[in-house]
């Protein structure tokens, strides 16, 4: 399918650009950060973002949602990711939601999805330990049978927005392999601690001692979470990296108006050949990236098997990770000395670069892995 | 067109191919050079010059120009499909050359009807072989540097001066040039772009032995030859303007090179032999890892030309992009053909002769070759500087 976007689809850009740029400058995060802020985000623009649809972008409209696609949730993504914008859209729609929406029974759906998509649940994803570098699957994490149910115990880290989620897609060794269950935030148990990352982008320890659940918690088939989470982590690759190519795209274009404007040796800098072949090489690299989003994003919406999903989520998230580092990485030192300040806001972009690209597996990950789906 | 006419198209399309093409022209050629590039210099094999005569005569050498011009005159959605159909077949194309991709889309665009008249059918029915006179020894990423003059002389203009890496200048039998008619006018303003007989009195060409051997470029020298004034593409002293139409094409085409569908076959085939497998994966990691950029940065540069090319269709303007390709396509390349010759170790140096498989001799050669790819058709510096100044406006 097309590579471009729809007359909707660009309309919808328009829209979401302009509201970011009104209430989601990067100096509003720097503003939550300096505050101390204990939600790191706004209820209210979130509220405004339920009210616009874009948390209901993949919820069907039985469940209150739009019923849209991924292609329309990538470019609202792209533009929440050009201010860094803190707002738990990932965490909610994808990770959790879309567990729900991958593997969740109706009942399960029914009960959440309708709140995701008004804006009154947050969820988060529960899927990394102490030690597990990339590897998604639950080690220590264990959930046995208890009476009817089951009762889980372990410690998560790196818990995306789990500081504010009202409830937690978990996964856990099971008799048979891993499994996902649904845990509300205020099960006896659970415990949250905020952890602070170098990008400001929200997150938490959760530790779950001895919490008690029932089967109607499982999420898919008990035993089969693995092969469901993966399809989770997949699209959230994807959707973390229209955010990177958003963020990519405001420091490029943030630095090329330095290059512009700051004069030395009475010239623009940008006059310099050896600052202009460097730009162009960094305009290449966003270009090929937005290439490798827009396919990814497209082939979901064509419903794309399992394996050419997974393919195509390694490949661009792998693209992204090392345009976004390489752009991070430039934009500081073309800045000079203003680049290295907290007051500027390019450093925020070096640091959201940073901790993107380890976000669900780091380019070296994602390449092994495609050397594996491929045969070698 | 109705989706009925072009299926109707299409099948037609299928059982005339299945009928016409010879059995030799299924399959891909062993190398470029068994393709047919047409010609007065060059004697086919019967098959080849068989699937050249039916395919031209049905104007399909040219599938889209228009009929009058020795071309098929089909919409871009039936070219399409002729080319699926023939993809299927795997039948190689009946002629290649710069006639059909650099100097007939040229024409059509810029050419007077006298000159599309004379030209367009001989290089639809392979006649006529077409070679470049841009560079020359002082002129070769400032091309417009160039000092090749063209002095009027009643009809004909007398031309002087030399080119060089003129692309199989030995082989061809029309060049065409950039030459000074006004060597008083800015550098750019001076300058026409002129088609010429390469028999014409006075043409003389040598070939350049390049570091992989092969001698695919030539000096050609021009003395006192006398080229007609009607042989002018566009205005006189316009012809700046129609070489950088051109260079489009040409960057296109060369971007198009590298598109090879079993290039990532090839590549993981020659890392078993050298490296081989343990436990079903490539032994070393770090080789596996370099293949894996190589190839998703493939995939990458494949879906930024389809999604140029959806851009078109969707009704915009195509954008300078043609430089990122050319960029990005040629460094690519390049970085697999070097990749090739790491992964043979010990047996990635030969040249020639005993103790090395004719594969792997191959790959030095390829390897020798790509590192042309960032100079030929505007160097990659040359295209970041168009990218700096065109896509991102930054300041001379």
């Amino acid at each position: 399918m097309a590579l471009v976007l729809s007359e909707e689809q660009a309309l919808l850009q328009q829209t979401a650009r302009e509201l970011v740029a009104q209430r989601a400058p990067v100096s509003r995060l720097r503003k939550l950060r300096d505050a101390g802020d204990p939600d790191g985000f706004s209820r209210e623009l979130w509220a405004e973002m339920a009210r616009l649809g874009w948390l209901g972008i993949l919820v069907p409209e039985a469940h209150g949602g739009a019923g849209l696609g991924w292609l329309e949730l990538m470019v609202v993504v792209e533009e929440l990711g050009r201010t860094l914008a803190p707002e738990p859209l990932l965490a909610t729609v994808v990770l959790g939601g879309g567990a729900l929406l991958l593997g969740g029974t109706d009942a399960q759906r029914a009960a959440h999805l309708p709140a995701v998509a008004a804006g009154e649940r947050l969820l988060a994803l529960a899927y990394q330990e102490p030690g597990s570098r990339y590897d998604a699957a639950p080690r220590s994490t264990v959930a046995e049978r208890a009476g009817g149910g089951w009762r889980l115990s372990g410690e998560k880290r790196h818990v995306l927005d789990g500081h504010a989620a009202d409830a937690f897609v978990v996964s856990a060794r099971t008799d048979g392999g891993a499994t996902l269950f649904l845990v509300a935030r205020d099960a006896p148990g659970v415990t949250i601690e905020r952890q602070r990352r170098v990008d400001f982008r929200n997150a938490a320890i959760v530790r779950f001692a001895g919490v008690r659940v029932g089967d109607d918690a499982v999420v898919g088939q008990p035993g089969a979470g693995g092969m469901l989470l993966d399809r989770v982590l997949d699209r959230a690759a994807i959707a973390v990296s229209a955010a990177m190519l958003g963020g990519m795209t405001a420091a490029f274009e943030m630095t090329l108006d330095y290059l512009k404007t700051r004069q030395q040796f009475g010239v623009p800098i940008g006059s310099f050949q050896a600052l202009k072949h460097r730009a162009a090489k960094m305009y290449v690299e966003t270009e090929l990236a937005r290439s490798a989003v827009l396919a990814a994003h497209r082939a979901l919406d064509d419903a794309a098997d399992d394996r050419t999903v997974a393919r195509l989520a390694s490949i661009t998230k792998a693209r992204a990770s090392d345009a976004y580092v390489l752009i991070g990485n430039e934009a500081v030192q073309m800045h000079g000395g203003i680049g290295m300040t907290d007051e500027h806001d390019v450093g925020f972009y070096l640091k959201d670069a940073r901790a993107s690209a380890i976000l669900f597996g780091d380019a070296a990950h994602h390449r092994d892995r495609v050397a594996r789906i491929d045969g070698y | 067109m109705a989706d009925a006419d072009l299926e109707s198209f299409r099948a037609d399309a299928r059982r005339w191919l299945a009928a016409n093409a010879p059995q030799s022209m299924h399959g891909p050629p062993a190398s470029p050079d068994d393709l047919c590039w047409g010609g007065r210099k060059a004697r086919y094999p019967d098959d080849v010059r068989r699937w050249l005569a039916v395919m031209a005569e049905r104007g399909w050498t040219a599938p889209t120009w228009p009929r009058e011009y020795g071309g098929g005159g089909l919409s871009a959605a039936e070219a399409k499909a002729l080319a699926q159909e023939m993809a299927k077949l795997a039948l190689r194309p009946p002629l290649v050359g710069f006639g059909l991709s650099m100097i007939g889309p040229l024409l059509l665009q810029a050419g007077n009807e006298q000159q599309k008249r004379e030209h367009l059918p001989r290089i639809t029915r392979g006649e006529i072989r077409w070679c470049q006179g841009y560079s020359e020894p002082g002129a070769g990423s400032d091309l417009a540097g160039l000092q090749t003059r063209a002095v009027r002389d009643g009809d004909d203009f007398v031309v002087n001066g030399q080119k060089v890496w003129t692309s199989y200048a030995d082989k061809a039998d029309w060049m065409f040039l950039l030459v000074r008619t006004d060597p008083e006018a800015p550098k750019h303003a001076g300058i026409s772009f002129v088609l010429m007989d390469m028999e014409s009195p006075g043409v003389s060409v040598r070939p350049i032995r390049l570091i992989s051997g092969a001698s695919p470029f030539c000096e050609t020298f021009l003395s006192d030859v006398r080229v007609p004034v009607r042989n002018v593409v566009g205005k006189i002293n316009e012809g700046w303007g129609i070489a950088k139409m051109l260079l489009r094409f040409e960057r296109n085409m060369i971007a198009d090179v590298f598109k090879e569908r079993d290039d990532a076959a090839r590549l993981l085939a020659l890392a078993r032999r050298h490296v081989g497998d343990e436990n079903g994966r490539l032994r070393d990691p770090i080789v596996r890892d370099r293949i894996a950029q190589v190839e998703m940065d493939q995939a990458c540069f494949e879906w930024t030309l389809a999604r140029s090319r959806d851009r078109v269709k969707a009704g915009h303007a195509p954008g300078p992009e043609t430089s990122i390709f050319k960029y990005y396509g040629t460094e690519l390349n390049q970085r697999r053909r070097e990749l090739a010759v790491d992964v043979a170790g010990p047996e990635g140096v030969g040249w020639e002769g005993p103790g090395f498989a004719p594969d792997d001799l191959r790959l030095v050669r390829e390897w020798l070759r790509s590192r042309g790819n960032s100079i030929e058709g505007g160097t990659s510096e040359i295209q970041l500087n168009i990218i700096a100044k065109r896509v991102l406006g930054l300041p001379d």
